[in-house]
């Protein structure tokens, strides 16, 4: 179970003399959920958005399975299986929350391009929507328009949307922001599960959750990863206690 | 409060029952002006499925709307004068056969929105408006100083195109066959909006990156939207051009792509039906302020003005209650 | 053709680049500045050149007609801003796109109600009416000459205006960051309608510029608005310099365009197919042109995001 599914080699990306992403090597094996901390600012939301496809590099490897897909299009990276959650929701708003689940049905399936039939009463998506719906807990929130659910619940079917993509990674961006500290726990509990049917790429605030969950952690900071490791070895890691806590870095 | 679906079929039926009582009265100028609400409701119907469903500001519908009609022009003219359009490498006769020249404006204009929006597509926003304005106005200036076809003075047919077993010359048949392209087209329109495509396409309008993460390509779904709207609005054109007999550059100018957005907003965006209430509402306006003033346009741009400040889901989004998301 | 010919169709590109400069100017710094289209920007080019042609008919002063220009689309462009384009800036582009074609039919409405229908003429003044000869020969109208050192004056006034003075500080600050320059108590509402008011004069003093070449008449300002679209298009949205850069490159296409292309078609076959092709082509280069700064740069040359 060490296999790396997806690896980033070297990875690089400025704006003007700012450097968001500085040499950033990291692998995600299968079976694993690998949390990436930083403090605000540290380039993770731009370290994302390469992994994703919305923003190239501008120098290094972006590895999926035996497969470079640094060169591919967000479309073709969702496509070969990676399923992503946004840190700020990115759903239809004006759609219920069943039809943002049809929506990822839609998607895994490819049915697009059909013309005709109703695809709210396609048998098929609409039990793939449900499952999911189901799983992360809004099957009683089917029919209410998104925009009406609140941040948690927004959070939740960000998730129940990748799932409905059944992909072979997950990259989520701060599921639990917004869920409070009993949905937070909820919400742990069912990835803890989750990392057995695909690795997750975890960035997360909260550290409870990553503490509890995370197999590996990378601790990213001013756009370099300054630690990669266990929970344990992180928490006792100096440059990691320096970063977080302003500890002087002994010697 | 009164439900869509009940103002849907009023208004679907409006226009047969107009007609109707005006060949019983023996009115045929109201016939042609409900037949005139019929092909200008289809036009709309065609940039609703772009401006609607994919949000796509396109201000040069205009262009669509002409090579409808010209297509018209051109294969009617060329069978007028008995002149093929074409000798090498293959013959092509002009024709006078309506669902002829039906195919061929729709092929026309879907080949033209292909062309059009795949490069309009790459922009978005106020790029994307301002683009499509300016291909329409390209292809306006073309047809003004292309001499073959009339140039700026247009094109005229002496007889209307004829359809298999009708007399497209008596007012209500042709009204009858314009209203039968709308509803057929309402019927597919109404089908697509339901469809997987449909629900993506109104997906992407809502949040493209949602859209591109569960893998499906945003700019594939709007460039099909566009070709399928401009493939619309080209049917409408000929049919525009066959009621007056006439085809000329005006058709392709930005006042009609204005227009065409006019009926569509006057009557709700995204409504299946917005555009027939908005047609038939600007027709209407034409006449009864028309006869008052020189200047109805002023009381139309005044009209338009509070609508979009005041009235933001247009006349059925005014008469229904604003509508929860239904599934 | 000769060379004389040649450098005379330039200077005619030329002006025709600088005087959609005016227009493209007004209108990338109001995108640029409050996000919003504005289709009435045609309409204030108009009410440019009514107000100049009406204040020459009446008073015979050629610059009193320029002043009237200025003056009149400012007032024009500040009434349009207070009373309707305030309320669309938060909205989307749609209502935008709609707010501004109804002022259009207003506009243009209300000037054929008040002048009628008939095109009005604004003569070039008597001391600028004849040629110039400029070295090497070449005779060149005076007026059009003037046209170019206005436009490429007007062209300096507003790099250095955005660039040195405390309103172009601001706009470009609202360019960058509406909240922040709120924040730090600059009255933005006044900004805007400055912005807007200045684009307006721009506009219509183009208009009243042009309107002594050509005729006066109601849809004057249309084409021209479209054609400022693709200037803005090609130069990128919310750049000065694009806009500059976008103006002549469209001028310049589209007059050489038109004078050589029908010939470049008459080396290879038959004239009056050679003229019509070649016009017809003419017609439709600058939107080529667009197509393929499109294909390249789909933000335009010097366009950000």
């Amino acid at each position: 179970m060490t296999e790396a599914l997806l690896q980033i080699k070297g990875l690089r990306k400025a704006f003007g003399a700012l450097v968001a992403t500085d040499d950033v090597s990291l692998t995600l094996r299968r079976g694993e959920i690998h949390a990436l901390i930083g403090p605000n600012g540290a380039g993770k939301s731009t370290l994302i958005k390469q992994i994703a496809g919305g923003l190239k590099p501008d120098a290094g490897e972006i590895w999926w399975g035996g497969q470079e897909i640094t060169a591919l299009s967000t479309v073709a990276r969702a496509r070969a299986g990676l399923g992503r959650t946004f840190q700020i929701s990115a759903l239809a708003m004006d759609y219920t929350v069943l039809q943002n689940a049809v929506l990822g049905a839609l998607g895994r399936q490819g049915g697009v391009w059909r013309f005709f039939a109703p695809v709210m009463k396609d048998p098929d998506l609409r039990e793939a929507a449900m499952a999911a719906l189901t799983r992360v807990g809004l099957a009683d929130q089917a029919h209410r328009r998104t925009a009406e659910l609140s941040h948690g619940q927004r959070r939740l079917l960000e998730v129940a949307v990748a799932l409905t993509l059944a992909p072979r990674a997950f990259l989520m961006d701060e599921p639990m922001a917004g869920l409070g500290a009993s949905g937070s726990k909820r919400l742990t509990g069912f990835l803890d599960d989750l990392r057995h049917e695909a690795p997750i790429l975890l960035v997360e605030h909260d550290m409870d959750a990553v503490f509890a969950l995370a197999d590996r952690i990378s601790v990213l900071v001013y756009g370099k990863i300054i630690a990669t490791g266990t929970a344990d070895e992180i928490k006792a890691h100096p440059e990691v206690r320096e970063a977080y806590l302003g500890e002087e870095v002994p010697g | 409060m009164i439900r869509e679906p009940h103002i849907n079929t009023a208004l679907f039926l409006l226009l047969p029952v107009t007609a109707g009582v005006a060949w019983l009265l023996d009115e045929p100028f109201i016939i042609t002006l409900t037949t005139k609400v019929a092909i200008l409701a289809l036009a709309g119907v065609g940039l609703n499925i772009a401006l609607g469903l994919g949000g796509l500001v396109s201000l040069g519908h205009a262009a669509f709307f002409g090579i409808g009609g010209y297509a018209m022009g051109i294969l009617a003219s060329h069978a007028q004068s008995y002149v093929p359009l074409m000798e090498v490498p293959f013959l092509i006769e002009g024709t006078k056969s309506m669902p002829v020249i039906w195919l061929v404006a729709v092929i026309a204009g879907g080949l033209a929105a292909l062309a059009i929006g795949a490069l309009s597509l790459r922009t978005s926003g106020v790029y994307f408006i301002m683009i499509t304005l300016a291909f329409g106005q390209m292809l306006y200036y073309f047809a003004i100083s292309w001499p073959a076809y009339g140039g700026e003075d247009g094109l005229s047919i002496y007889v209307r195109n004829g359809f298999p077993g009708l007399n497209t010359l008596d007012p209500v048949q042709f009204f009858g066959l314009a209203f039968a392209a709308l509803a057929f087209v309402l019927f597919l329109a109404g089908r697509l909006a339901a469809a997987p495509f449909g629900l993506a396409l109104c997906a992407a309008r809502q949040n493209a990156e949602r859209v591109e993460t569960v893998g499906l390509s945003p700019y594939r779904l709007r460039l099909l939207a566009f070709v399928i709207s401009g493939a619309i609005t080209a049917l409408a054109g000929a049919l525009f051009a066959d009621l007056n007999r006439f085809v000329s550059p005006t058709m392709l100018s930005w006042q009609m792509s204005g227009e065409i957005m006019i009926f569509v907003i006057l009557g709700g965006v995204g409504r299946l039906y917005g555009p027939v209430a908005g047609a038939a509402l600007f027709i209407l306006l034409e006449h009864i302020l028309g006869g008052l003033s020189d200047f109805w346009h002023i009381y139309l741009g005044l009209l338009l003005l509070l609508v979009v400040l005041f009235a933001r889901g247009g006349m059925i989004g005014s008469l229904v209650r604003r509508e929860l998301a239904h599934d | 053709m000769s060379l004389l010919l040649l450098i005379e169709q330039v200077l005619n590109g030329l002006q025709f680049g600088v005087m959609l400069f005016l227009m493209a100017a007004g209108l990338t710094l109001i995108f640029g500045v409050m996000g919003l289209i504005n289709l009435a920007h045609g309409s204030l080019y108009m009410v440019g050149a009514f107000a100049a042609a009406a204040v020459a008919g009446a008073t015979g002063s050629f610059l009193l007609a320029l002043m009237a220009s200025l003056t009149a689309a400012a007032v024009a462009g500040a009434l349009i801003e207070l009373l309707v384009i305030r309320r669309l800036y938060d909205r989307d582009h749609l209502d935008q796109v709609l707010a501004t074609f109804a002022l259009i039919l207003i506009f243009s409405e209300g000037t054929r109600w008040v002048f009628g229908s008939f095109p009005l003429f604004l003569d070039i003044p008597a001391a600028l009416s004849g040629p110039v000869t400029l070295p090497g020969g070449i005779q060149y109208p005076a007026y059009r000459l003037l046209i170019i050192a206005v436009g490429l004056v007007i062209a300096f006034g507003l790099f250095q205006l955005i660039a040195r003075t405390r309103i172009g500080i601001r706009i470009r600050a609202g360019e960058s960051d509406r909240e922040m320059i709120a924040a730090l108590g600059v009255d933005i509402s006044r900004l805007y309608t400055i912005v807007f008011a200045l684009g307006a004069a721009l506009a219509g003093l183009a208009g009243a510029l042009v309107g002594a070449i050509q005729s006066v008449q109601v849809g004057m300002g249309e084409p021209v608005l479209i054609l400022a679209f693709v200037v803005i298009v090609i130069g990128g949205i919310g750049s000065i310099k694009g806009a500059f850069v976008g103006a002549l490159l469209v001028g310049l296409t589209d007059t050489l365009g038109g004078v050589l292309l029908p010939g470049v078609f008459g080396t290879f076959m038959e004239a009056s197919a050679a003229t019509a092709i070649g016009s017809s082509l003419a017609s439709m280069s600058i939107y080529i042109l667009m197509a393929g700064v499109l294909l390249f740069r789909p933000t335009g040359l010097y366009g950000t995001a």
